[in-house]
Protein backbone atom coordinates (compact mmCIF):
# COMPACT_ATOMS: atom_id res chain seq x y z
CA UNK A 1 0.00 0.00 0.00
CA UNK A 2 2.49 2.61 1.09
CA UNK A 3 4.75 1.28 -2.45
CA UNK A 4 1.59 2.71 -4.10
CA UNK A 5 1.89 5.39 -2.33
CA UNK A 6 5.12 6.36 -3.11
CA UNK A 7 4.86 5.41 -6.65
CA UNK A 8 1.55 8.22 -6.91
CA UNK A 9 4.07 10.41 -5.59
CA UNK A 10 7.04 9.94 -7.14
CA UNK A 11 4.81 10.10 -10.67
CA UNK A 12 3.38 13.59 -9.85
CA UNK A 13 6.89 15.17 -9.55
CA UNK A 14 7.82 13.53 -12.49
CA UNK A 15 4.82 14.79 -14.37
CA UNK A 16 5.17 18.38 -13.02
CA UNK A 17 8.88 17.92 -14.12
CA UNK A 18 8.15 16.98 -17.41
CA UNK A 19 5.92 19.21 -18.42
CA UNK A 20 7.77 22.38 -16.61
CA UNK A 21 10.70 20.97 -19.12
CA UNK A 22 8.42 21.19 -21.68
CA UNK A 23 9.52 17.81 -23.31
CA UNK A 24 5.96 16.40 -23.37
CA UNK A 25 4.97 18.30 -26.77
CA UNK A 26 5.18 16.36 -29.76
CA UNK A 27 6.98 19.43 -31.12
CA UNK A 28 10.35 19.07 -28.78
CA UNK A 29 10.75 14.70 -29.39
CA UNK A 30 10.51 15.46 -33.06
CA UNK A 31 12.72 18.59 -32.73
CA UNK A 32 15.23 16.35 -30.96
CA UNK A 33 14.78 13.87 -33.89
CA UNK A 34 14.91 16.21 -36.47
CA UNK A 35 18.26 17.58 -35.11
CA UNK A 36 16.34 21.19 -34.35
CA UNK A 37 15.47 21.32 -30.81
CA UNK A 38 18.05 19.59 -28.15
CA UNK A 39 15.44 20.01 -25.40
CA UNK A 40 14.93 17.00 -24.59
CA UNK A 41 18.66 15.54 -24.68
CA UNK A 42 19.54 18.26 -22.39
CA UNK A 43 16.58 17.64 -20.07
CA UNK A 44 17.24 13.43 -20.39
CA UNK A 45 21.08 13.65 -19.81
CA UNK A 46 20.79 16.10 -16.83
CA UNK A 47 18.53 13.84 -14.91
CA UNK A 48 21.30 11.04 -16.00
CA UNK A 49 24.42 12.74 -14.85
CA UNK A 50 22.66 13.78 -11.73
CA UNK A 51 21.33 10.41 -11.45
CA UNK A 52 24.54 7.96 -11.63
CA UNK A 53 26.42 10.06 -9.40
CA UNK A 54 23.41 9.58 -6.55
CA UNK A 55 23.57 5.47 -7.32
CA UNK A 56 26.97 5.03 -7.36
CA UNK A 57 27.45 6.82 -4.18
CA UNK A 58 24.78 4.84 -2.71
CA UNK A 59 26.30 1.32 -4.11
CA UNK A 60 30.11 2.49 -2.34
CA UNK A 61 27.50 3.07 0.70
CA UNK A 62 27.18 -0.72 0.44
CA UNK A 63 23.15 -0.21 -0.71
CA UNK A 64 22.25 -2.41 -2.93
CA UNK A 65 20.15 -0.77 -5.25
CA UNK A 66 21.36 -1.33 -8.54
CA UNK A 67 18.63 -3.33 -10.84
CA UNK A 68 20.28 -3.75 -14.14
CA UNK A 69 18.56 -5.16 -16.90
CA UNK A 70 20.09 -7.72 -18.72
CA UNK A 71 21.79 -6.67 -22.06
CA UNK A 72 20.89 -8.86 -24.76
CA UNK A 73 22.14 -7.25 -27.73
CA UNK A 74 19.75 -9.08 -30.51
CA UNK A 75 17.07 -7.03 -28.03
CA UNK A 76 18.66 -4.18 -27.45
CA UNK A 77 19.31 -3.30 -31.19
CA UNK A 78 16.13 -4.58 -32.97
CA UNK A 79 13.56 -3.84 -30.13
CA UNK A 80 15.39 -0.29 -29.90
CA UNK A 81 15.29 0.01 -34.01
CA UNK A 82 11.89 -0.96 -33.68
CA UNK A 83 11.16 1.57 -30.51
CA UNK A 84 12.59 4.31 -32.69
CA UNK A 85 10.70 3.91 -35.74
CA UNK A 86 7.17 4.28 -33.65
CA UNK A 87 8.86 6.99 -31.62
CA UNK A 88 9.29 9.36 -34.99
CA UNK A 89 5.64 7.80 -36.36
CA UNK A 90 3.93 9.24 -32.91
CA UNK A 91 6.29 11.98 -31.53
CA UNK A 92 5.92 10.16 -27.96
CA UNK A 93 7.12 7.33 -25.37
CA UNK A 94 5.27 5.45 -23.24
CA UNK A 95 6.21 7.81 -20.20
CA UNK A 96 5.79 10.98 -21.99
CA UNK A 97 2.07 10.17 -23.84
CA UNK A 98 0.59 10.00 -20.66
CA UNK A 99 1.82 13.47 -19.74
CA UNK A 100 1.08 14.31 -22.81
CA UNK A 101 -2.69 13.84 -22.32
CA UNK A 102 -2.42 15.72 -18.58
CA UNK A 103 -1.78 18.92 -20.45
CA UNK A 104 -4.27 18.61 -23.18
CA UNK A 105 -2.50 17.03 -25.93
CA UNK A 106 -5.45 14.51 -26.76
CA UNK A 107 -3.62 13.14 -29.59
CA UNK A 108 -1.29 11.32 -27.96
CA UNK A 109 -4.54 9.52 -27.07
CA UNK A 110 -4.42 7.56 -30.60
CA UNK A 111 -0.57 6.45 -30.12
CA UNK A 112 -1.48 5.44 -26.69
CA UNK A 113 -4.22 3.08 -27.79
CA UNK A 114 -1.47 1.93 -30.73
CA UNK A 115 1.54 1.03 -27.66
CA UNK A 116 -1.59 -1.54 -26.08
CA UNK A 117 -2.03 -3.53 -29.05
CA UNK A 118 1.88 -3.18 -29.42
CA UNK A 119 1.58 -4.26 -25.90
CA UNK A 120 -0.52 -7.36 -27.13
CA UNK A 121 1.37 -8.33 -30.13
CA UNK A 122 4.59 -8.31 -28.13
CA UNK A 123 2.93 -11.05 -25.53
CA UNK A 124 1.65 -12.64 -28.47
CA UNK A 125 5.10 -12.99 -30.37
CA UNK A 126 7.00 -13.65 -27.02
CA UNK A 127 7.62 -17.00 -27.21
CA UNK A 128 8.94 -16.95 -30.77
CA UNK A 129 11.17 -14.04 -29.55
CA UNK A 130 12.37 -15.90 -26.73
CA UNK A 131 13.98 -18.85 -28.97
CA UNK A 132 15.22 -16.27 -32.26
CA UNK A 133 15.91 -12.38 -30.70
CA UNK A 134 16.09 -13.04 -27.44
CA UNK A 135 19.43 -15.19 -27.53
CA UNK A 136 21.27 -13.63 -29.89
CA UNK A 137 24.34 -11.74 -28.07
CA UNK A 138 23.01 -12.29 -24.82
CA UNK A 139 25.56 -10.90 -22.15
CA UNK A 140 23.62 -10.85 -18.97
CA UNK A 141 23.47 -7.61 -16.54
CA UNK A 142 26.50 -6.25 -17.25
CA UNK A 143 27.97 -2.58 -16.84
CA UNK A 144 29.72 0.13 -18.90
CA UNK A 145 32.67 0.12 -15.83
CA UNK A 146 32.08 -3.89 -15.53
CA UNK A 147 32.83 -4.43 -19.14
CA UNK A 148 35.77 -1.54 -19.11
CA UNK A 149 37.37 -3.10 -16.05
CA UNK A 150 37.95 0.24 -14.56
CA UNK A 151 36.36 2.24 -11.38
CA UNK A 152 32.42 3.58 -11.95
CA UNK A 153 33.97 6.83 -10.87
CA UNK A 154 36.41 6.94 -14.02
CA UNK A 155 33.31 6.22 -16.63
CA UNK A 156 30.88 8.46 -14.68
CA UNK A 157 33.44 11.72 -14.81
CA UNK A 158 34.22 10.71 -18.48
CA UNK A 159 30.96 10.89 -19.21
CA UNK A 160 30.16 14.14 -17.25
CA UNK A 161 32.79 16.26 -19.01
CA UNK A 162 31.62 14.51 -22.52
CA UNK A 163 27.76 15.34 -21.87
CA UNK A 164 28.87 18.99 -20.59
CA UNK A 165 30.64 19.58 -23.66
CA UNK A 166 28.07 18.41 -25.74
CA UNK A 167 25.71 21.11 -23.61
CA UNK A 168 28.46 24.35 -24.32
CA UNK A 169 28.13 22.66 -28.10
CA UNK A 170 24.45 22.75 -28.18
CA UNK A 171 24.43 26.14 -26.54
CA UNK A 172 26.63 27.59 -28.72
CA UNK A 173 25.43 26.62 -31.85
CA UNK A 174 21.66 27.31 -30.39
CA UNK A 175 20.59 24.26 -30.40
CA UNK B 1 13.74 29.20 -29.21
CA UNK B 2 12.09 27.82 -32.04
CA UNK B 3 8.61 29.03 -32.86
CA UNK B 4 6.39 26.09 -30.92
CA UNK B 5 8.06 27.31 -27.14
CA UNK B 6 6.02 28.49 -24.87
CA UNK B 7 8.19 28.87 -21.58
CA UNK B 8 8.93 26.72 -19.19
CA UNK B 9 11.83 25.68 -17.34
CA UNK B 10 15.42 25.64 -18.11
CA UNK B 11 15.62 22.24 -19.35
CA UNK B 12 18.74 21.48 -17.43
CA UNK B 13 17.05 22.07 -14.45
CA UNK B 14 14.11 20.49 -14.54
CA UNK B 15 16.17 17.24 -16.15
CA UNK B 16 18.39 17.08 -12.69
CA UNK B 17 15.29 17.71 -10.35
CA UNK B 18 14.33 14.51 -12.17
CA UNK B 19 17.88 13.03 -11.21
CA UNK B 20 17.24 14.09 -7.15
CA UNK B 21 13.70 12.71 -8.19
CA UNK B 22 15.36 9.23 -9.34
CA UNK B 23 17.86 8.72 -6.14
CA UNK B 24 15.32 9.53 -3.83
CA UNK B 25 12.80 7.01 -5.29
CA UNK B 26 15.65 4.40 -5.48
CA UNK B 27 17.24 4.99 -1.99
CA UNK B 28 13.76 5.22 -0.40
CA UNK B 29 11.54 2.54 -2.16
CA UNK B 30 14.72 0.90 -4.62
CA UNK B 31 12.34 1.43 -7.39
CA UNK B 32 13.92 2.73 -10.45
CA UNK B 33 11.57 4.84 -13.01
CA UNK B 34 10.11 2.81 -16.32
CA UNK B 35 6.77 3.29 -18.05
CA UNK B 36 6.68 0.32 -20.29
CA UNK B 37 5.84 -2.61 -18.14
CA UNK B 38 2.22 -0.96 -17.27
CA UNK B 39 1.10 -0.88 -21.03
CA UNK B 40 1.36 -4.76 -21.23
CA UNK B 41 -0.67 -4.87 -17.44
CA UNK B 42 -3.44 -2.94 -19.05
CA UNK B 43 -3.24 -4.72 -22.07
CA UNK B 44 -3.58 -7.71 -19.86
CA UNK B 45 -6.56 -6.64 -18.12
CA UNK B 46 -8.24 -5.54 -21.68
CA UNK B 47 -7.83 -9.34 -22.95
CA UNK B 48 -8.57 -10.48 -19.96
CA UNK B 49 -12.35 -9.46 -20.83
CA UNK B 50 -12.49 -10.42 -23.94
CA UNK B 51 -9.87 -14.04 -24.42
CA UNK B 52 -9.44 -14.69 -20.84
CA UNK B 53 -8.22 -18.22 -22.20
CA UNK B 54 -5.79 -16.44 -24.07
CA UNK B 55 -4.33 -14.26 -21.31
CA UNK B 56 -3.92 -17.23 -19.04
CA UNK B 57 -1.79 -19.61 -21.34
CA UNK B 58 0.73 -16.61 -22.36
CA UNK B 59 3.88 -17.09 -20.58
CA UNK B 60 3.99 -13.58 -21.11
CA UNK B 61 1.19 -12.18 -19.40
CA UNK B 62 2.13 -14.74 -16.61
CA UNK B 63 5.28 -12.82 -15.67
CA UNK B 64 3.46 -9.28 -16.78
CA UNK B 65 0.18 -9.70 -15.34
CA UNK B 66 -3.04 -7.30 -14.54
CA UNK B 67 -2.27 -5.58 -11.87
CA UNK B 68 -1.46 -2.08 -10.19
CA UNK B 69 1.64 -1.57 -8.88
CA UNK B 70 4.28 1.28 -8.48
CA UNK B 71 4.88 1.85 -11.84
CA UNK B 72 1.13 1.88 -12.58
CA UNK B 73 0.66 4.58 -9.96
CA UNK B 74 3.82 6.11 -11.20
CA UNK B 75 1.99 6.57 -14.66
CA UNK B 76 -1.19 8.02 -12.83
CA UNK B 77 1.01 10.48 -11.10
CA UNK B 78 2.70 11.57 -14.30
CA UNK B 79 -0.90 11.83 -15.62
CA UNK B 80 -2.30 14.78 -12.56
CA UNK B 81 1.42 15.92 -11.92
CA UNK B 82 1.54 17.21 -15.86
CA UNK B 83 -2.13 18.87 -15.19
CA UNK B 84 -0.67 20.32 -12.07
CA UNK B 85 1.66 21.95 -13.77
CA UNK B 86 -0.15 22.83 -16.67
CA UNK B 87 -2.54 24.57 -14.89
CA UNK B 88 -0.46 26.45 -12.77
CA UNK B 89 0.94 28.26 -15.84
CA UNK B 90 -1.61 28.68 -17.80
CA UNK B 91 -0.03 26.55 -20.53
CA UNK B 92 -2.61 23.84 -20.63
CA UNK B 93 -4.35 23.37 -23.99
CA UNK B 94 -6.48 21.30 -26.18
CA UNK B 95 -4.90 20.20 -29.23
CA UNK B 96 -5.84 17.42 -31.30
CA UNK B 97 -3.00 18.07 -34.10
CA UNK B 98 0.24 18.48 -32.90
CA UNK B 99 0.80 21.97 -34.75
CA UNK B 100 4.54 21.06 -36.48
CA UNK B 101 2.87 18.03 -37.79
CA UNK B 102 -0.10 20.35 -39.14
CA UNK B 103 2.90 23.01 -40.35
CA UNK B 104 3.83 20.18 -42.76
CA UNK B 105 0.88 17.65 -43.73
CA UNK B 106 -2.31 19.66 -42.47
CA UNK B 107 -4.72 19.60 -39.60
CA UNK B 108 -6.88 16.09 -40.94
CA UNK B 109 -6.96 14.38 -37.54
CA UNK B 110 -7.55 11.32 -39.03
CA UNK B 111 -4.47 11.63 -40.72
CA UNK B 112 -2.19 12.08 -37.39
CA UNK B 113 -4.30 9.88 -35.77
CA UNK B 114 -3.91 6.92 -38.26
CA UNK B 115 0.13 7.81 -38.49
CA UNK B 116 0.74 8.47 -34.49
CA UNK B 117 -1.64 4.58 -33.87
CA UNK B 118 0.71 3.04 -36.11
CA UNK B 119 3.66 4.37 -33.79
CA UNK B 120 2.27 3.46 -31.13
CA UNK B 121 2.06 -0.17 -32.42
CA UNK B 122 6.08 -0.39 -33.35
CA UNK B 123 7.15 1.41 -30.03
CA UNK B 124 5.76 -0.61 -27.80
CA UNK B 125 6.40 -3.76 -29.43
CA UNK B 126 10.11 -2.70 -30.09
CA UNK B 127 10.03 -1.56 -25.79
CA UNK B 128 8.85 -5.16 -24.93
CA UNK B 129 11.44 -6.45 -27.34
CA UNK B 130 14.44 -4.23 -25.90
CA UNK B 131 12.59 -4.24 -22.19
CA UNK B 132 12.56 -0.94 -22.07
CA UNK B 133 12.06 2.38 -23.00
CA UNK B 134 13.44 5.77 -22.77
CA UNK B 135 12.23 5.78 -18.85
CA UNK B 136 13.23 2.44 -17.82
CA UNK B 137 16.24 1.99 -20.43
CA UNK B 138 17.42 5.56 -21.14
CA UNK B 139 17.23 7.08 -17.27
CA UNK B 140 16.81 4.24 -15.19
CA UNK B 141 19.70 2.06 -17.32
CA UNK B 142 21.92 4.83 -18.42
CA UNK B 143 22.45 6.05 -14.72
CA UNK B 144 23.65 2.87 -13.46
CA UNK B 145 25.93 2.72 -15.97
CA UNK B 146 23.79 -0.66 -18.02
CA UNK B 147 25.41 -1.60 -20.94
CA UNK B 148 21.15 -2.31 -22.39
CA UNK B 149 20.91 1.18 -21.48
CA UNK B 150 23.86 2.61 -23.99
CA UNK B 151 22.61 0.32 -26.77
CA UNK B 152 19.12 0.59 -26.44
CA UNK B 153 19.16 4.10 -26.01
CA UNK B 154 21.55 5.09 -29.38
CA UNK B 155 19.26 2.10 -31.21
CA UNK B 156 15.90 4.58 -30.03
CA UNK B 157 17.66 7.54 -31.39
CA UNK B 158 18.53 5.45 -34.54
CA UNK B 159 15.18 4.54 -35.43
CA UNK B 160 13.67 7.81 -34.67
CA UNK B 161 16.31 9.88 -36.17
CA UNK B 162 15.75 7.63 -39.77
CA UNK B 163 11.93 8.22 -39.94
CA UNK B 164 11.68 11.60 -38.57
CA UNK B 165 14.14 12.84 -41.49
CA UNK B 166 12.15 11.09 -43.71
CA UNK B 167 8.82 11.60 -43.31
CA UNK B 168 9.89 15.58 -42.59
CA UNK B 169 12.15 15.55 -45.77
CA UNK B 170 11.62 18.35 -48.05
CA UNK B 171 10.55 17.45 -51.27
CA UNK B 172 12.84 17.48 -54.44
Amino acid sequence: MMNLFYGLLTGIVFGFLLQKGRVLRYEKQLGALRLIDMTIIKFMMSAILVGMVGIYAMTDLGMDVLRLKPTILGANMVGGILFGIGWGLFGLCPGTSIGALGEGRWHALFGIVGMLIGASLYAALHPWMMETVLTWGDFGKITLPGMLGINHWIVIVALIVGVVALFRWFEKIKL
Amino acid sequence: MSKYDDGGWNPYLAGALVGVLAILSVGITGQFLGASTTFVRVAAAVEQVVAPARVAENVYYQQTAARLDWQGMVLLGILIGAALAARQDRSFKSETVPPMWADRFGPNLWKRGAVAFIGGIFAMFGARLADGCPSGHGLSGMMQLSVSGFVSLTFFFVGGLIVANLIYRRKA
